[in-house]
């Protein structure tokens, strides 16, 4: 295999550092985190009267709830 | 108005300088065992590079980020910021659970010198060649393989502190006091390091790492609400009561996992330096 030059090195180096730096070792936090904003937004755009304190209330609970899920794999042994 | 400034100013000035030590505390790691095995000057020389480069991507990207819309800014900087935060917090709460072996800094300052110090007994070290006396520590030639580790150590960990700085600092709309914390915190734990250099694992690093994580998490919620223009009660004061929500949480959680620990069951050993 062709060795590879200094620039192609440092980008492929420092993408990896983005993909240790979101994903890591915990995939579900990225994707629970993306699924968590997701709704959010769709409850914050939908207009209804009071969206914006229900998702004053979602958020931090869904937040939580990944963070619950993440630790509930970590200790049932699974990494 | 005011106070919620202010508070929203403290809170800031205090996550980046925790998130800035901590990381410090594993740079400084790495510098040190090359200090020891390959000398001072080797060390500072690889960790001042690093630090020029990063002081330069700072500048770089600093200044662009204001052209990007606000809410935009918010909504990508709060993700990251809350993807990043549940990462640290994950692992402060596995560690006090006692489900995972805390961050042990004197093994892996003990690991880093025995690494560089295998090099220097098959002669590519400088102290190996001349004794490792004091003299040479200081005036001796920079050693390139050593330099490059304390580069690789500080720019690294540097790089989380440069994200957490301009995540941070662009949405509160101060770069600068996000920078002034995280220099603070350079020369603190630097000063600390000389001082007690060899004994970093006396460093409370797991309860920092905690804090820094449910202030991450707290920022990482109000900024990416405030991008999808959800309205939080009391404004910026509404990070205080997110600090305290999650660190309920964090708190009765770690209560919960300490309790139900299995008897007899060992903590996921630590594989990464993080």
């Amino acid at each position: 295999m062709p060795e590879r030059s200094w620039p192609v090195r440092s980008v492929v180096a420092f993408g990896r550092f983005w993909v240790d730096f979101l994903v890591g070792d915990t995939p579900e936090l990225l994707v629970g985190a993306v699924v968590v904003l997701g709704a959010t937004a769709a409850i914050a755009a939908s207009g209804s009267i009071g969206a914006s304190g229900v998702a004053v209330a979602f958020l931090p609970l869904a937040v939580l709830c990944v963070l619950g899920i993440s630790l509930a794999r970590a200790r049932s042994g699974r990494r | 108005m005011i106070a919620a400034v202010h508070t929203s100013s403290v809170v800031l000035v205090v996550a980046v300088f925790l998130a800035s030590a901590v990381e410090m505390v594993e740079a400084l790691t790495i510098v040190l065992a090359v200090s020891v095995t390959r000398g001072l000057r080797t060390a500072l020389a690889g960790a001042l590079a690093a630090v020029v480069l990063l002081g330069a991507l700072v500048a770089a990207v600093g200044p662009a980020l204001v052209h990007v819309p606000l809410s935009t800014l918010r909504l990508v900087i709060g993700g990251l910021l809350l993807v990043f935060g549940l990462q640290w917090l994950r692992k402060a709460i596995l560690r006090s659970s006692g489900l995972k072996a805390k961050h042990d800094e004197d093994a892996i300052f003990a690991e880093q010198v025995a690494e560089l110090s295998g090099a220097s007994e098959q002669g590519a070290g400088p102290l190996a060649a001349t004794g490792g006396s004091w003299r040479s520590r200081w005036l001796g030639p920079i050693d390139r393989a050593g330099a490059v580790v304390s580069f690789k150590g500080v720019f690294l960990e540097g790089l989380e502190v440069v994200v957490v700085v301009l995540t941070l600092g662009s949405t509160s709309h101060d770069v600068p006091l996000a920078a002034l914390a995280a220099g603070a915190a350079v020369v603190v734990v630097g000063a600390i390091g000389a001082l007690v250099a060899r004994q970093l694992s006396g460093v409370p690093e797991n309860a920092m790492k905690m804090a820094v994580g449910l202030m991450l998490v707290s920022f990482g919620t109000f900024w990416s609400g405030e991008g999808m223009h959800v309205r939080w009660p009391g404004s910026d004061l509404a990070i205080v009561a997110l600090v305290a929500f999650y660190g309920l949480s964090a708190w009765a959680v770690v209560r919960l996992l300490a309790g139900r620990r299995p008897a007899g069951r060992r903590s996921i050993p630590e594989v990464e330096h993080a």
